[in-house]
C-alpha cells in the first residue's frame, strides 16, 4: 500500500464548511478522535457524518455506547435524516452497544472486546462501509471500569477499521473547554488525527466552535470556527477564512437610488460591493436603505431587505411616506422585506437564515437596517464573525449590500458597529447632526470609497416627503464629524491666521 | 416444599447456558473448562444444556444478544436471566452464585 498517499487523501464529511477548513475533509481510512464536553453535539456530528455518506450511497455503521438505536433514529430525524429508510436499504447498520436497562454486568476474571470487534466487522462487511461513527467512548469506559483494557481494545478496533479501510469518527468527553484531550487517555491511541468541538459560554451567551488540532501529516485551517446546530440541517460551519478569500470586485456601477449621492460617489456603488451608513437616529438610515431598495425595484432588480429594528408595516409606511410603493414592489416580486427581531434567535442561526434567504431570492441588491440591532445580541466576537460571513456572501453573489448603523451619540461620535466592521466595508457614507446658529440640520460625507474617487466635502442635506435632498457643502464650520462645532466666519479665518503670523514675533500680551 | 409444587420444580431441573466466545483462545477454553465441569459435578443433578457460540464465526448472534465482551456467559434458564463477562477464574461455589444456581 502507498501509505505516504493515502495519509492525505480526504473523505468529505458532508457537512457544510467542515470539510474547507479540513482541507477536504477527514484523513481517509483512519480513524479521528472527536472530542468535546456534554453537550457539544458530538453525537449530531458523528451522525451527520453518516448521514452525508448514505445520501451519497455510501454504506455506513453507527456504533453506539451511549444512546439506543431507537433514540437515535428518533432523535435524528429532525436534522432530516432518515435512518430507517437507510437501514431499509442496507446502507446504515446499528452496532448497538448501549447500556440494556435489563442487564446487570457481573465480571468474573478476565475478558476482551472481542465481541463487539466481531459485530462491527460484520456491520462493515454487511453494508460495505465507508464511513463508521463509535459514540462515545465515555459510556464504555464507564460501564466496564477497567480503563486499560477498553482502551487495548479501542485500539485493536481502531487497527481492524483502518485494516478495512473504513474512515472512522470516534467521539470523546471532555472534562473542560480545556485542558486534556480527552479522559481515560484515549489519546494514547487515537492520535494522528483529533477535532474538538467546544460550547463555551462568552458573555453570557453559548457559542459552538469547532476546531482541527491535528491531521497527522496533512494541512488544515488552523484555529476555532463557529458553527450551529439548525433543525433540518444538523451542524453548520460559519468558515470565514474562506470567505475573506478571493472576492470578485467588479467595476460596475449601480445607482444609490439619490442622483447626488452617486455623483458624490463618483457614479454610483461598486456591485459586489458593501456599503457602510452610519449615523445617529433620525439622520436618515432608513431612508437611505428604503431609497436604495426602491432604486432596484424601480429598474427592474430584485431587492432584498432585512429589517430588525423596524416593523414590516413601519417600514411599508415609512416609504409611503418619501412615495416609494413598497407593497406593489412586493407583488412585483422585485421586493422582499424580512423584518424580525435580532433577540429571538442566536446570531450564527440568523446568519444562515439570511444566507438561505438571499440564495431563495437572489436579489441584486441587499439592506441591512440595522447592523447595530444585531450588535446588541452578540459577543464581540461573535459579532465581527457575523459580519465578515455576511459579507464574503454577499460578495460571492455578485451583490451590493448596504449596511446601516447606528451612532450612540447624536452629535459626531462614531458607532461601536463601525469601529469593529470599517476595515471589512468597500464604503463609508456618515450621515450627522449638524447644531447651527441653534438649529439642527443634517451632513452627509463619503468618507471611504474603495477604488474610486468620490468627493470629499462635508455636505448639508435634507429630507421631505420626496426623499433625500443633498445640497451644498458647509462653509466656515468645522469639527463636525467630531461633534466639537465651532462655526468659522472668513473675517474671523482670517483675522486668526493674522493672529498666528503675529505668534511668531510678538508673545501674547497676557 | 409444599404439595402441588412437583411441577414448578421439574421445569427448573433444567439449565440452558449459553457462551460466547472469540475464537478458541486460552481464555475461552479457560472458561468452557470451568463450565464443563460445573455442569458435569456441581449441577449434576440438573439437566445441562450448554452451547458455545463462537461470534467470530456468528457475529449475528452476538449482534441480536447484544454481546460486548467474550467470554459472555449467559444463564437463559432458569429466569431470571444472568450474564458473567470473563473467564470465570474463581472458585466454583462463587461462579455458580453469580449465576443464582443451582435452583432453589
Amino acid at each position: 500500500m502507498n501509505a505516504e498517499y493515502d495519509a492525505i487523501e480526504r473523505l468529505p464529511t458532508g457537512i457544510p464548511g467542515f470539510d474547507h477548513i479540513a482541507n477536504g475533509g477527514l484523513p481517509r481510512g483512519r480513524t479521528t478522535l472527536l472530542s468535546g464536553t456534554a453537550g457539544s453535539a458530538k453525537t449530531v456530528f458523528a451522525a451527520q457524518f453518516l448521514a452525508a455518506g448514505a445520501l451519497r450511497g455510501e454504506g455506513v455503521v453507527f456504533v453506539t455506547f451511549e444512546e439506543s438505536p431507537d433514540d437515535l433514529r428518533r432523535n435524528m430525524r429532525g436534522f432530516g435524516w432518515d435512518i430507517p429508510k437507510w437501514e431499509a436499504e442496507g446502507l446504515w447498520a446499528f452496532v448497538d452497544a448501549s447500556p440494556q436497562p435489563d442487564q446487570e454486568l457481573l465480571v468474573m476474571g478476565s475478558y476482551d472486546l472481542g465481541a463487539l470487534l466481531a459485530r462491527i466487522e460484520h456491520a462493515v462487511r454487511r453494508v460495505n462501509a465507508t464511513r463508521i461513527s463509535m459514540d462515545s467512548l465515555g459510556a464504555i469506559f464507564a460501564r466496564l471500569g477497567d480503563t486499560r483494557l477498553v482502551r487495548d481494545e479501542l485500539f485493536r478496533i481502531v487497527s481492524t477499521l483502518k485494516r478495512l479501510g473504513v474512515t472512522g469518527v470516534i467521539t470523546a468527553e471532555r472534562a473542560h473547554e480545556n485542558g486534556e484531550i480527552g479522559r481515560f487517555g484515549v489519546e494514547e491511541f487515537v492520535t494522528d488525527d483529533v477535532v474538538i468541538l467546544r460550547n463555551v459560554m462568552e458573555e453570557e451567551k453559548r457559542r459552538r466552535t469547532v476546531e482541527i488540532l491535528k491531521f497527522r501529516g496533512t494541512a488544515h485551517q488552523k484555529g476555532s470556527f463557529p458553527f450551529t446546530v439548525i433543525p433540518g440541517r444538523g451542524i453548520v460551519m460559519i468558515p470565514l477564512s474562506a470567505m475573506e478569500l478571493k472576492q470578485r470586485s467588479s467595476n460596475l456601477r449601480i445607482t444609490s437610488g439619490n442622483a447626488e449621492l452617486d455623483r458624490m460617489c463618483g457614479g454610483g456603488f461598486f456591485r459586489d460591493s458593501i456599503i457602510l451608513v452610519s449615523g445617529a437616529t433620525g439622520t436618515g438610515k432608513t431612508l437611505m436603505s428604503t431609497t436604495f431598495m426602491a432604486a432596484g425595484a424601480q429598474r427592474g432588480e430584485r431587492a432584498l431587505l432585512f429589517a430588525f429594528e423596524e416593523s414590516r408595516d413601519q417600514l411599508f409606511r415609512n416609504a409611503e411616506g418619501w412615495g416609494i410603493d413598497f407593497e406593489q414592489m412586493e407583488k412585483d416580486g422585485l421586493l422582499r422585506v424580512v423584518a424580525n427581531y435580532p433577540e429571538v434567535t442566536s446570531l450564527e442561526d440568523q446568519l444562515i437564515a439570511m444566507q438561505a434567504e438571499i440564495e431563495r431570492f437572489k436579489p441584486q441588491r441587499i439592506a441591512v437596517d440595522s447592523l447595530s440591532a444585531l450588535e446588541r445580541v452578540s459577543t464581540l466576537r461573535g459579532f465581527r464573525e457575523f459580519v465578515i460571513g455576511l459579507t464574503s456572501f454577499i460578495k460571492h453573489q455578485e451583490i451590493v449590500g448596504l449596511y446601516t448603523a447606528t451612532t450612540s451619540t447624536l452629535l459626531g461620535g462614531s458607532s461601536i458597529t463601525e469601529a469593529h466592521i470599517s476595515t471589512i466595508t468597500d464604503s463609508i457614507i456618515l450621515l450627522r447632526y449638524v447644531e447651527l446658529f441653534g438649529e439642527m440640520r443634517r451632513g452627509l460625507t463619503v468618507l471611504k470609497m474603495r477604488g474610486s474617487i468620490h468627493d470629499k466635502e462635508i455636505r448639508e442635506f435634507a429630507i421631505d416627503s420626496k426623499g433625500m435632498h443633498i445640497g451644498r457643502p458647509f462653509r466656515n464650520i468645522s469639527g463636525i464629524l467630531s461633534g466639537q462645532f465651532t462655526h468659522v466666519s472668513p473675517s474671523e479665518l482670517e483675522r486668526l491666521g493674522a493672529m498666528f503670523r503675529d505668534d511668531e514675533t510678538t508673545p501674547p500680551a497676557e | 416444599m409444599p404439595r402441588g409444587w412437583g411441577t414448578v420444580s421439574v421445569s427448573v431441573t433444567r439449565i440452558v447456558l449459553q457462551l460466547y466466545i472469540a475464537g478458541r483462545t486460552p481464555r475461552s477454553e479457560r472458561a468452557i473448562a470451568v463450565l464443563r465441569r460445573l455442569c458435569e459435578h456441581e449441577l449434576a443433578a440438573y439437566e445441562c444444556d450448554f452451547s458455545i457460540i463462537d461470534v467470530l464465526a456468528d457475529p449475528v448472534q452476538a449482534e441480536i444478544h447484544k454481546i460486548l465482551a467474550t467470554p459472555t456467559l449467559i444463564k437463559e434458564q432458569p429466569l431470571p436471566q444472568r450474564r458473567v463477562i470473563g473467564d470465570l477464574a474463581a472458585d466454583p461455589s462463587e461462579v455458580l452464585n453469580a449465576l443464582n444456581l443451582p435452583p432453589a
